[in-house]
């Protein structure tokens, strides 16, 4: 399969998100935030369409807003965070805005349904690149950040004690996923975005490992996920955003099934 | 008490959230290696106070001194268990992590630890006799078992004082006894004063040296038997209180309700920062 162009950029694409959506994934779940990154990811889809609409790159106004309401939301931090009402609001309110800027543009159902569950087969050079840069930056920084990242998610007030900044952590933290998110989104699609930045996170939560080496896993479990999904879709010609969530959702399910069966041989 | 050093004074001091006071005027002193029960009803301070000690909240008036210091956020000498937040209960991380992820916290870069960071880690476990749950996932330990783990992280950097803020919440009796027992055994040994804060005083008596009982914005100190009198519960619930002692425990009654049991079931209502401040 490798033969053809559009699965070699796939592949790429794919494994660049993976490394990051894995990682990031590890702490929006050990954080409590996943429905946060959910929500972040429908609000691309209106910034997608909104771009569409003025005749700009989707991918950049999926970035932008994306990355905006991160911000907002990071800003907000726990007065936001905990409250799934408002989460959920902010999720229905970007998918209906996006439905409405579709209709102004009276564009194709293929548009839609391509930011809605991903298009990766379709991905061009100049996407890639972008999407390496983004994946790069958030690797970095999020790589820098971990251990004091750890440290607010585990006692934020501790960590205030000891002089840290919580808020800052928190709008990092929040602007990361949103980048992360928005580059997961051109892969899977923003209603998807969930199956590849939590899947992963939640499975390496499952086992007895320390936090650096459960981010390793979860990067490791995304890639799994990607590669998988694309060679599947590859061979059965079902969309690549339905294996890549299957994928996910099997890894996570098979994981807690054995863990059970292995608790019982213990107690037994 | 010995004449050694102070851990805790304050003169004078008056503490504000939002503009709004909640306790004034306080002075006391806390001993060296002293095992302090910091009581009061919900919302009468008791987190406010700890925070005050802790440099994350400015005294409106007045001075705190933590081992003749000003207090100062980021303090060192000091080992601090938050209340427990429903958030880190569910956490999957094994015990040990769970100690380790803040050891250096503040520091940039990922989460490895050399030799000495196991040794502190493996210490601090070994002291609480915790070191047999430190490789289960910490959601699933026993609330006895994971306020363990806790104490074990805020006697990780090698305090030289404790706060303890409501180690007690959400345990069963014995569960109660063992951490007040497992608290009062590190005091003794290590020669380390504890600030532990409760809204139930039976659980601490006979453990805790002085009580400091906080109520309708002022503090009262001293021993059980001066402190948890009629006259001064009266003054800091500002209603009439009776106080009643039965086989070894006491109760403190407002005609016929229980302080105590009232304060536990408010507990319920509001999950964290029920002292009306957040922390974003």
């Amino acid at each position: 399969m490798f033969e053809y162009d559009f699965m070699r950029m796939a592949f790429a694409a794919a494994t660049c998100v993976a490394l990051v959506a894995g990682p990031v994934g590890y702490f929006l779940v050990l954080r409590g935030q996943t429905f946060a990154g959910h929500a972040l990811a429908h609000v691309g889809f209106a910034g997608a369409t909104g771009a569409i609409l003025f005749g700009l790159s989707p991918m950049i106004g999926l970035l932008s807003l994306t990355l905006l309401a991160g911000l907002g939301m990071g800003l907000l931090g726990e007065k936001l965070a905990n409250r799934d009402v408002a989460i959920g609001f902010v999720l229905v309110a970007a998918l209906a805005l996006g439905l409405l800027f579709l209709h102004f543009y009276t564009s194709s159902a293929t548009q839609a349904s391509a930011l809605l569950f991903g298009n990766i087969l379709a991905i061009t050079a100049g996407t890639l690149k972008l999407l390496a840069a983004v994946c790069t930056l958030c690797l970095m920084v999020l790589l820098a950040m971990s251990r004091r990242l750890l440290f607010v998610s585990l006692q934020p007030e501790l960590a205030e004690a000891k002089g840290i900044s919580i808020r800052q952590s928190a709008v990092i933290f929040m602007v990361l996923v949103a980048l992360a998110t928005a580059a997961c989104s051109q892969i899977l699609g923003v209603l998807l975005v969930f199956a590849l930045m939590v899947g992963p996170g939640a499975t390496a939560l499952r086992f007895a490992i320390s936090p650096a080496k459960g981010m390793a896993l979860a990067a490791l479990l995304a890639l799994v996920d990607c590669w998988a999904g694309l060679s599947l879709a590859y061979v059965t010609d079902w969309p690549v955003s339905f294996w890549i969530t299957a994928t996910s959702l099997l890894i996570y399910g098979a994981t807690i099934l054995l863990q059970r069966q292995g608790a019982g041989y213990v107690h037994a | 008490m010995a004449m050694q050093e102070a851990s805790v004074v304050f003169g004078n001091v008056s503490l504000a959230l939002a503009g709004r006071e909640i306790l004034r005027g306080m002075n006391f002193e806390i001993g060296g290696s002293e095992f302090v029960g910091l009581l009061g009803a919900n919302g009468a301070g008791k987190t406010t106070l700890l925070r005050a000690i802790l440099g994350t909240l400015q005294a409106e008036r007045g001075s705190i001194r933590v081992f003749g210091a000003s207090a100062k956020r980021g303090n060192p000498q000091i080992g601090y268990m938050p209340q427990s937040r429903s958030s880190l209960q569910g956490n999957r991380l094994r015990g040990w992590d769970i100690v380790a992820g803040i050891v250096r916290g503040e520091k940039l870069g990922l989460p490895f630890h050399g030799a000495d960071v196991h040794r502190k880690v493996d210490g601090a476990l070994g002291l609480v006799e915790a070191t047999g749950l430190a490789h289960r996932p910490f959601a699933e330990l026993s609330g006895g078992e994971k306020q363990r783990v806790l104490l074990a992280q805020a006697l990780v950097d090698e305090p030289r004082l404790l706060l303890l803020d409501e180690p007690l919440l959400n345990l069963d009796p014995g569960q109660q006894r063992n951490v007040v027992d497992l608290v009062k055994h590190l005091q003794v040994t290590l020669g380390l004063p504890v600030i532990f804060s409760s809204h139930e005083l039976n659980p601490l008596l006979g453990s805790i040296d002085r009580v400091l009982y906080l109520g309708h914005g002022e503090a009262a100190i001293g021993v059980v038997d001066d402190v948890i009198t009629a006259p001064i519960l009266s003054r800091l619930y500002d209603a009439p209180i009776e106080v009643h002692k039965v086989g070894g425990r006491i109760f403190v009654m407002s005609g016929n309700v229980e302080m105590e049991r009232d304060a536990h079931r408010h507990e319920h209502g509001g999950e964290q920062g029920h002292e009306g401040h957040s922390h974003v």
